[in-house]
């Protein structure tokens, strides 16, 4: 039964929100740090028309063996909402925002408190046993970094802090090689967003090191608040099932 | 007479602004001659065989527009033409800077698809080696040169990133384009991911080039999921490429365009309505499907086969080509967690047609799968048309108009249940 413990080791991340919030440059740093990491790891963006304040969905796959599905996620375990009005405005290509989610998944949400959900949504969530989270990501943001544009490195910290991956250096260089060096191909309007972030900070070091140091500080706050559980758990149930199956 | 001329420049330029003078005075630094032996400068033409199978590989995790721009930067392009559509302009892009860095001999944006493809067909001719690409409308509004290039005898390389080309407009990925290039008599490949992208772009050149085939190949793969996308990708060093075309080594003679009068064109149009101008055109064309199918010999050599074979004597059998054999994998890997006996058939060559391969590694199988990313289903038909006990295929699944197909969908037809 080692198989379905590898199944157990093997996410599927789907980010939703709203454009200029960096949900793609997240999906890249989380990628690329698995694979620093060691680990494996595929992304891929929701092609469409992206502009400011549009939905936007990004795609991440992490696996401790290899990945061989392409495309967009349908059922993922993990669905992350950089904005709350994904939520409340329907800003999002997939409605519900959990639609798809697998059982025992969790939901990670940038929201100071609860976001206000219809009853059927949040029947729905409970009936498939979601895990969810609410982060402060905006405001770790503008706390530990300064501004709010590194919201998206907050999220990444949170779902390192969840999965227990990838490990807080591999990701620091992850953010690194996302501002300094090995480019990653970005589109116009994300070529132009980052001229905007370098402004904000008088060095290009500076911009690497408040953005690790949202990443760090979000990945504490979900080890804080007992996240990380939800995947020894899921180790744990797979671990019982094989000693029940003996 | 150099004297002459020399003071006719400086009659013309009192100045001494001359560009050619100026440029030929100028005084070359060491360090411009060093950077001149690096990069394209310093590639050396090695053996396909070394190239695609000896030489030593580093992995990169790239993009497959990235991986498209490492095999032509490998491949000793002559020219390519570029005609900006979604989601092929960024590997033509990054080939632009392959030109700018002095991989690619001649570069230019065509005015459209129809200009580009039939600039191909008179480079082709001309005895270089040629690249394009295209994507869904561009390959349509570029196909009618597109089909006339294997009947012309034309080598070259045709990149295919496919997208929707149905109303709606859209720009998702969906495949139906290869079903229109399956007729045309040329080599289609169709590449699973970034790796493919890279292998199969660069053997296409030579392939395609050998004597016995000199066909266009075309190497499609699906947009956005692979050209977007990052994925693993071995290549070897930057310092080696292909060797050059050899165009007097070629099943017909390339025009010849230095010695007057210049033939306007090799191959006379064949239109009087008599015999032996049936007969004529009959044999070119049998000749053209021959020649494809002299293509395997080197597919099998440089790309492992026209097929791959994962679990070959499991019952339930699924054929796929392009981006739903990565989601097959997967449906086999959770098949076999689950105690399921699934194996899997990667179709690489759509033409030639693996039609032995595939009767004989479905020989066995009880129920055959066939996941496609378009709504006709064009790999089903291909199959069935070749396979006995028809009856054993369950079509699908299959998405379109951009979708992608959750494994789930794959494993519904493997189990049979529905959730």
């Amino acid at each position: 039964m080692a198989s379905a413990e590898g199944a157990v080791r093997r996410f599927s991340i789907r980010m939703a929100g709203i454009g200029g919030q960096g949900v793609v440059t997240a999906s890249h740093v989380l990628s690329n740090g698995v694979i620093l990491d060691g680990g494996e790891s595929t992304l891929v963006p929701f092609f469409g028309s992206e502009k400011r304040m549009a939905p936007v969905e990004s795609y991440v796959r992490i696996s401790t063996d290899s990945i061989y599905e392409i495309g967009e996620i349908i059922y993922p375990n993990l669905i992350i909402i950089f904005h709350s009005q994904v939520i409340t405005h329907g800003k999002s290509y997939t409605m519900p925002f959990y639609w798809g989610l697998k059982k025992d998944g969790v939901v990670l949400i940038n929201s100071e408190k609860p976001v206000d959900m219809i009853p059927d949504q949040v029947r729905e969530l409970e009936e498939m046993n979601a895990s969810v989270f609410y982060l402060p990501a905006t405001k770790i943001a503008v706390d530990v970094a300064g501004t709010e544009l590194a919201t998206n490195m907050a999220m990444v910290g949170a779902i390192s802090g969840i999965l227990n991956m990838p490990g807080e250096d591999a990701l620091a260089k992850s953010v690194k090689e996302r501002f300094v060096g090995k480019g990653i191909v970005t589109s116009g309007g994300t070529a132009s967003l980052d001229s905007v972030i370098e402004k904000k900070f008088a060095k290009k070091a500076e911009l690497v090191e408040k953005n690790a140091a949202a990443v760090k500080a979000a990945a504490q706050y979900a080890r804080d608040h007992g996240w990380d559980k939800w995947q020894q758990n899921r180790l744990a149930a797979v671990k019982e099932q094989t000693v029940g199956a003996n | 007479m150099s004297d002459v001329v020399e003071k006719k420049v400086e009659e013309a330029h009192p100045r001494g602004d001359d560009p050619r003078t100026d440029v030929i005075t100028e005084k070359v630094s060491q360090e411009e001659i060093e950077e001149e032996k690096k990069g394209a400068a310093a590639q050396k033409v090695v053996d396909p065989d070394y190239l695609f199978l000896k030489a030593p590989r580093e992995k990169q995790f790239i993009t497959g527009s990235e991986a498209a721009k490492e095999a032509i930067r490998r491949a000793n392009v002559d020219i390519a033409i570029a005609y900006p559509i979604t989601p092929q302009s960024e590997t033509m892009q990054q080939v632009g800077y392959l030109y700018a860095e002095g991989y690619v001999k001649d570069y230019y944006r065509a005015e459209e698809e129809i200009g580009v493809m039939s600039a191909i067909a008179g480079a082709s001719r001309a005895g270089v080696r040629c690249l394009t690409a295209t994507s869904g409308p561009g390959l349509m509004r570029g196909i009618e040169q597109i089909q006339a290039w294997p009947g012309g005898r034309l080598p070259s390389v045709l990149l295919v990133m496919c997208r929707v080309i149905n109303a709606p407009l859209a720009i998702q990925p969906d495949n139906i384009e290869i079903s229109f290039l399956l007729n045309s008599g040329g080599v289609v490949l169709h590449g699973e991911n970034q790796q493919d992208f890279y292998d199969y772009a660069l053997a296409a050149f030579m392939i395609g080039e050998k004597a016995e085939v000199t066909l266009p190949v075309a190497v499609a793969v699906d947009g956005f999921f692979v050209t977007h996308a990052r994925g693993w990708v071995s290549t070897p060093a930057e310092n080696m490429k292909l060797p050059p075309r050899e165009c007097y080594h070629e099943a017909v003679p390339m025009m010849d365009n230095e010695n007057p009068p210049i033939r306007i064109s090799r191959d006379a149009p064949i239109q009087k309505s008599n015999f032996i101008s049936y007969q004529m055109h009959a044999s070119w064309q049998q000749e053209v499907w021959a020649a494809q199918e002299r293509s395997r010999k080197w597919i099998d050599r440089w790309l492992g086969g026209l097929v791959e074979v994962v679990n070959p004597k499991a019952k339930t059998m699924i054929v796929a080509s392009g981006g739903a054999v990565s989601q097959a994998r997967e449906a086999v890997r959770q098949s076999t967690e689950q105690g399921l006996d699934v194996g899997l058939i990667k179709v690489k060559s759509i033409r030639p047609f693996p039609t032995q391969e595939l009767i004989e590694g479905l020989d066995h199988a009880e129920k055959i799968i066939i996941p496609e990313f378009n709504y006709v289903g064009w790999l089903a038909k291909e199959v069935k048309s070749v396979i006995p006990r028809v009856e054993r295929v369950v079509s699908g699944p299959r998405v379109f108009g951009g979708m992608s197909m959750p494994t789930e969908l794959i494993m519904e037809k493997i189990t049979g249940e529905y959730k």
